[in-house]
């Protein structure tokens, strides 16, 4: 039986609410506004905040790219795809350069973003504070108030304990000089990137039912004390044993026959590019 | 002697009801008055026009039994409560000139990190327990505005020495503590930022007798060393006793005797507080 399926999936009342919620969001540098998250033909936690995005704001010109934890073939990131180009007929792409929008998990391209592109975040925990404060009510009230100091608490503690800011992912980070934002389980490699981006970053969270974005050319800064700055994870000396691309994120993984460990490009499109470009 | 001559903290006609009250609470009939709730619409009166003052390095004790409003005044000075009615002045803050029950609750999130400490009775209202015994005591020392780590770690490692915590147990969460070692904890973490008033409601409630007399002793010498003013509320007279130069005694959520803690349990002048002495000694 074949379905027919109104453009993006979503009636055009779903895709304007969100779209809606998107602006407010722009409009309010990393300020959480709350949507009706629908339910979608894909399991909450796997990306249906990113997807709703995506979905509401895709048109016939987009070129769309998925990328899930670095790579564009995982089984999560081709779903999404097929699911969009379904719905819609549009071009997908490996391709950062070539992508008008992007949807990632875990991730930022290592290519930088240009201006008029659109990278959507997937988030599991939209509130920074969640872990030192569980009422939705409360975390309200401590944005309201620019009283962010739990979020800091969660650094401190880590540096009690291990030495070290030690946010293997999502550190949080001051939007504007004024709310703090989970910038979603990218690793801390790529929370410097949001810094001045210029492509609009649009982050969603749909079991959490929230909303936020960083309009392009935003101060992003990660949280850090004075006396423990932040750091990203260092790969000095390191290569890629594929592309041998230096300074980006890498995979540590370990070679079956060998069991040596070696190291390979997080980003495989980007690893993938460099690859032909260099034969 | 000049230091005694402004309160460092005034409580004018405090009151907090739990209710909206009807036409006969408004008059405040004689009904209300000797109750603590109106039995025409059932609103609770849990304090009824307090109004008392601390002044500087003074130790004031509240007692009365349970349900008569000593633990609801604390939690309206320290804005766990929305007061009713009443003002409240604290010298330390713009200079006693502002209401602080009247300020945006920024300001009172600033009044509580910077001018009070309270300790709880309950150390889970009081202290993070997943979180280390440093890190609850760094957590007010953020919220003040600090942002060096070395500087934080060398005060709370300071404070908790000075409650008696060994210091290989400061990365400790409480959970794992004992109900006596979390009330030092709390009372260190309430010290962090040097506020001139402590609040301590029922601070021993619950500890066996050496840890209550290790508790005691400890806040007895803080006030002694650091002569910071502080509010103890207890039921227990012996606590008040042992720590409290002035004392007032509350009954359905009103003020009935106050004066000095002596004068209060050797000559007691209202009926109540003679049951209440006399019940105990």
């Amino acid at each position: 039986m074949k379905i027919d399926y109104n453009f993006a999936f979503f009636d055009e009342g779903s895709k304007r609410e969100i779209r809606r919620a998107t602006l407010k969001a722009v409009a309010i540098p990393g300020y959480q506004v709350s949507f009706a998250s629908r339910e979608m033909p894909i399991a909450r936690g796997w990306g249906t905040g990113g997807l709703q995005l995506t979905l509401s704001l895709t048109g016939t010109e987009d070129v769309l790219k998925v990328i899930d934890q670095g790579s564009d073939e995982s089984v999560n990131a081709v779903n999404i795809k097929k699911l969009v180009k379904k719905t819609t007929g549009v071009l997908n792409t490996d391709d950062t350069n070539k992508a008008t929008l992007i949807q990632s998990r875990h991730r930022i391209p290592e290519k930088s973003l240009k201006d008029k592109q659109i990278l959507v975040l997937q988030v599991p925990i939209p509130e920074p504070l969640r872990l030192v404060e569980p009422s939705e009510y409360k975390t309200k009230r401590l944005h309201a108030e620019n009283e962010y100091s739990g979020a800091w608490l969660m650094l401190f503690e880590q540096i009690m304990k291990y030495g070290n800011m030690s946010t293997g992912a999502d550190h949080p980070v001051k939007v504007y000089d004024r709310y703090v934002m989970a910038p979603s389980p990218i690793p801390r490699f790529d929370n410097p990137k949001m810094d001045y981006s210029k492509a609009l970053i649009l982050l969603g969270a749909g079991r959490e039912k929230k909303i936020y974005a960083v309009p392009p050319y935003t101060k992003v800064k990660s949280l850090a004390f004075e006396d423990y700055p932040f750091e990203v994870e260092s790969f000095e000396d390191k290569e890629c044993r594929l592309c041998k691309a230096t300074g980006v994120f890498m995979d540590e993984l370990i070679d079956e026959d060998t069991k040596e460990t070696y190291y390979q490009c997080n980003d495989t499109s980007y690893c993938l590019d460099r690859l032909n470009n260099r034969n | 002697m000049e230091s005694f001559e402004k309160p460092i903290l005034k409580v004018n006609n405090l009151r907090k009801q739990f209710g909206n009250g009807c036409k006969k609470c408004e008059d405040m009939s004689e009904d209300v008055l000797d109750k603590n709730y109106c039995p025409e619409c059932g609103t609770v009166y849990a304090c009824q026009d307090v109004s008392f003052e601390v002044y500087n390095g003074e130790i004031l004790g509240v007692v009365g039994e349970s349900g008569s409003g000593k633990s609801t005044m604390m939690q309206c000075l320290y804005f766990d409560k929305e007061v009713t009615k009443g003002d409240a002045y604290i010298s330390n803050y713009k200079d006693g000139k502002s209401n602080i029950f009247k300020e945006s609750s920024q300001q009172k999130r600033y009044i509580r990190n910077n001018v009070l400490g309270k300790v709880y009775q309950n150390p889970i209202l009081g202290l993070k327990m997943d979180f280390s015994a440093i890190g609850n005591i760094a957590e007010k020392l953020i919220a003040s505005g600090n942002r060096k780590v070395d500087e934080m770690e060398r005060r709370g490692n300071e404070l908790l020495e000075h409650v008696n915590i060994p210091l290989f147990r400061s990365k400790e969460e409480p959970k794992n503590f004992s109900g006596g070692m979390q009330q030092r904890v709390q009372i260190a973490k309430a010290l962090s930022n040097n506020p001139p008033i402590l609040l301590l409601d029922e601070v021993t409630t619950g500890l066996d007798l050496s840890v209550q007399a290790n508790v005691l002793d400890l806040i007895k010498k803080i006030q002694r060393e650091l002569g910071i003013s502080m509010i103890v509320v207890s039921h227990d007279l012996a606590v008040i006793r042992m720590l409290a130069d002035r004392t007032i005694v509350m009954l359905n959520g009103k003020i009935i005797e106050k004066g000095l803690t002596d004068q209060i349990l050797e000559d007691p002048q209202k009926p109540y507080t003679q049951q209440l002495v006399h019940s105990l000694l």
